[in-house]
């Protein structure tokens, strides 16, 4: 044929990940992921990097002890070194507000994609389920919930992730159905396909980015719930160590000068911003239409 | 020359691409317009037709910069001038009338209130004076109740009429260069022809300066008094309208030329076909159950056979392949398949009739999944209907990319890497790979240029050959039907008008008026047809009034 075609696009390589994704990104962000790497570090070696034990009281140092050489950021209300029950405080928080997060993302996407898909009278079922849950607040829900079916981690982690896949749930009915309208969706319909494939091979691949944000930002949120819970009492019960609940049982020195709440509290201050600074990296990334990056001309 | 009013000089803009490397969409162009000429610029998509136009008024979109060259508008070089000087002139000397009316209006104001907001911004004029001169702009440019349409909001008045209000707006201030890209390219031909001959009057009293940008060469054949010929951001040729018609110079003018004509199916009178593959059996069917889209449309489709549904916007031609497909369940009659009826629903069908029926869409950007390599596109149908999986597959999808003219390499690219007629073609391919009896073609053509778009259709052409498939072809385009088509469907607003062989259908005199208004209406590549029609029109438009409120 000696058809005229139309001008191709270049041929980018495909499928690998974009390692400028590392390139690029500007100093903020990596600090930010340095802090998570730092956390995640303490999270996996909490046995091997802290100093002492968990619950090993050192009865010479008392406490609220300032630091020291041995005790790099003092004691704790008993005598317990604040290092080390910061460093197993990384693992219980870090570890509840994951699960939690995993769980609640695969149950709000899930529904939220159903819905998207499906339409109708499924759709509104279960939006209206969401908005019941929502209606209520959440850490009200949460401490009713709590108190009458006990603290343990795993009815913790489910409470956090049903709350929280509330709104999982809503973002991703959103995207989902930009994309449902779609016409490569209606031809996967056309082709006979089932729900299944058309979420996780259509609407999936289409909606990861601003869902992968999301997680970041539903992360941090989680790991402050379960502070806040934490800090309520009925959180992690001791001898456990979480950030929430050291900042809980420190917090009334504060007013006599001794920075013991300090260090909790900024270890929970440092991994959310930590967390947020890549997310920002990762949503302006994928916010940057290929245009935008050009300087504008003056209108 | 002394009415000289525009001049650019090896202009030269560039757009930054996603991996930061800058590229030239307008190189080293010249161009000169004065004052009541009419200069047509044509090209296919990403020609830069568009964005020469915008450099007129010293504007480029948000990516793009021009970064060379000089534009002597009136004398004055306004690269030179400032960020004030510019706001001052656009929209005021110089104004702009975008392709989509109805995207470039806001939907929560009154019509008035847009058109005047440019006069009244400049302090050109108070706001009744600009309400006055709106009123009288909407008399010329023919809009009915004139006084009053101003109140109302963009939703509430017909594509066309909407398209003419923003030629007001544009006029409003009396600008002595309009800048027109693609004004009736959203338009139905019928509708066409109103905004083209009330935009053409309007010029022409006004002797304004113009550049009309637009992909066809029919249209601008009315309205240009010369026409540049543009190519990935460069001259092809240039010339006076009639010389570029009936005597390019260049070979891909010519080919732009002969696109439209290209003749792919014998024009003969064929018979209904005794063994028809789809036979649809007096429809009527609606979306909310209370307004019949469509009225008890009978049609048969033959095996190997073309058969062309052609109608405006609203005709239902659409939801005709909707209930073939079974989107949408008819109210009353049915779809028969090979004289067998096939259920009503989608979910009710097996596997086998899904295959057997598969289609083809508008916008191959979004019939396919950005996110699957042409491999994965292709392969699925293949996997899916004939269970083939790894190299079988591979093997089978290598075979459908031959088939298109595409070599094996575009396996592993994504659509984003694709051109426009690659896509559609990747499409057809996945509507191929299910091995399917008809192929439903929904305005497949419609996003495409020209050249593309005639490749397209000769491609289909082939195949139908190959495989004796059979094609249902939805289209608005009459220009197109009576090459590729046996037979042709005429709808209007749910009914069929008329049917019949193609040739009976396009040999005047037709039998019913809506179909020779609507063939009538279709620009054909001379100077002289704008006049002609409209000299000719007489009752013929009369029932505008009617379609389009």
């Amino acid at each position: 044929m000696s058809m005229v075609d139309d001008k191709v696009p270049e041929a980018l390589p495909r499928r690998s990940f974009d390692w400028r994704f590392f390139a690029e990104m500007p100093l903020a962000s990596k600090v930010g992921l340095a802090i998570i790497a730092i956390n995640a570090f303490a999270v996996i070696f909490a046995p091997w990097i802290a100093p002492y034990s968990e619950t090993e009281m050192f009865r010479d140092l008392g406490n609220w002890a300032p630091p020291s050489a041995e005790h790099w950021l003092g004691s704790d209300q008993i005598g317990r070194d604040m290092l080390t029950r910061i460093i197993y405080g990384a693992r219980t928080t870090i570890l509840i507000a994951l699960c939690a997060t995993l769980l609640s993302f695969s149950m709000g996407i899930l529904a939220g994609f159903t819905a998207a898909v499906m339409g109708g009278i499924v759709d509104n079922v279960l939006s209206r389920i969401v908005d019941a849950l929502m209606a209520i607040p959440t850490l009200i829900l949460a401490l009713v919930v709590i108190s009458v079916l006990g603290t343990e981690i795993y009815i913790l982690v489910l409470v956090i992730a049903v709350l929280d896949s509330t709104r999982v749930f809503r973002l991703s009915r959103a995207i989902a159905m930009d994309v449902a309208v779609m016409e490569f969706v209606e031809a996967a319909r056309l082709r006979g396909e089932g729900l299944w494939w058309i979420m996780r091979r259509e609407i999936l691949p289409n909606t990861i980015m601003p869902l992968i944000a999301e997680f970041g930002l539903r992360f941090s949120f989680a790991f402050l719930f379960i502070a806040a819970l934490s800090f309520l009492g009925l959180g992690v019960q001791p001898p456990y160590a979480d950030w929430g609940g050291m900042v809980r049982e420190n917090a009334q020195v504060i007013s006599y000068g001794i920075p013991a709440p300090l260090y909790p509290a900024g270890a929970i201050a440092l991994l959310t911003i930590g967390v947020n600074l890549v997310v920002d990296y990762i949503l302006a990334r994928q916010n940057r239409s290929a245009a935008a990056a050009f300087e504008e001309q003056e209108l | 020359m002394s009415d000289l009013l525009l001049e650019m000089r090896k202009l030269r803009v560039e757009a930054r691409g996603a991996d930061g490397a800058t590229n030239a969409i307008v190189n080293n162009l010249d161009l000169k317009l004065a004052r009541g000429e009419v200069l047509g610029l044509i090209g296919e998509s990403g020609a830069g037709k568009s964005t020469i136009g915008l450099a007129a008024m010293a504007y480029a979109r948000s990516g793009c910069k021009i970064t060379g060259g000089e534009i002597i508008f009136d004398g004055s070089d306004l690269m030179l001038q400032d960020a004030d000087v510019l706001r001052e002139m656009r929209g005021v000397r110089a104004a702009y009338i975008a392709q989509s009316a109805a995207a470039s209006f806001n939907p929560a104001k009154r019509l008035n209130r847009q058109v005047c907001e440019v006069a009244v911004r400049h302090g050109v004029m108070d706001e009744d004076a600009a309400v006055a001169r709106a009123i009288e702009l909407y008399e010329k440019l023919d809009l009915p109740d004139p006084r009053n349409i101003g109140r109302r909001y963009p939703h509430q008045v017909s594509g066309g009429q909407l398209q003419r209000v923003m030629s007001a707006m544009a006029m409003t201030c009396g600008p002595d260069l309009l800048v027109l890209d693609e004004p009736t390219t959203a338009l139905d031909v019928t509708t066409q022809i109103e905004v083209l001959a009330t935009v053409r009057d309007l010029i022409r009293q006004n002797n304004n300066a113009a550049l009309y940008i637009t992909h066809d060469l029919a249209v601008v054949a009315q309205i240009a008094d010369r026409v540049m010929v543009l190519r990935y951001g460069e001259l092809v040729e240039e010339g006076p309208t009639d010389k570029i018609l009936n005597d390019p110079d260049e070979a891909y003018t010519k080919e732009l030329v002969s696109a439209r004509e290209a003749v792919i199916k014998p024009r003969v009178q064929v018979a209904l076909p005794d063994n028809p593959v789809i036979a649809i059996r007096n429809v009527t069917a609606s979306y909310d159950g209370k307004v019949d889209v469509l009225k008890n449309v009978d049609v048969v489709i033959g095996k190997g056979e073309t058969v062309a549904i052609v109608g405006e916007s609203g005709s239902g031609k659409s939801t005709l392949a909707r209930v073939v497909t079974g989107l949408l369940p008819p109210r009353e009659g049915h779809v028969e398949f090979q004289g067998k009826r096939l259920s009503q629903a989608l979910k009710q069908r097996s596997r086998d009739d899904l295959r057997r029926i598969q289609m083809i869409y508008q916008m191959p950007d979004v019939a396919m999944n950005p996110r699957q390599s042409v491999a994965e596109i292709i392969g699925r149908p293949l996997t899916f209907y004939f269970g083939l999986t790894g190299r079988k597959r591979d093997e089978r999808v290598r075979e459908l990319l031959a088939q298109i003219d595409m070599d094996p390499v575009f396996a592993e690219r994504l659509p984003g890497q694709l051109s426009g007629g690659q896509k559609q073609r990747v499409c057809i391919a996945r509507a191929l790979a299910a091995e399917p009896d008809i192929i439903i073609c929904d305005e497949v053509t419609s996003a495409l240029d020209q050249v593309v778009a005639a490749g397209i259709l000769k491609l289909l052409d082939r195949l139908q050959k190959e495989t004796d498939i059979a094609y249902m072809f939805i289209t608005h385009d009459l220009g197109i039907v009576k090459n590729i088509a046996e037979r042709t469907v005429v709808m209007y607003q749910g009914d069929v008008v008329e049917q019949g062989s193609t040739v009976d259908i396009f040999t005047p005199p037709q039998k019913e008026d809506y179909t020779r208004k609507l063939i009538a209406s279709v620009p054909e590549m001379r100077t002289d047809w704008l006049d002609e029609v409209l000299r000719e029109r007489g009752d013929l438009f009369e029932i505008d009034a009617k379609a389009h409120t």
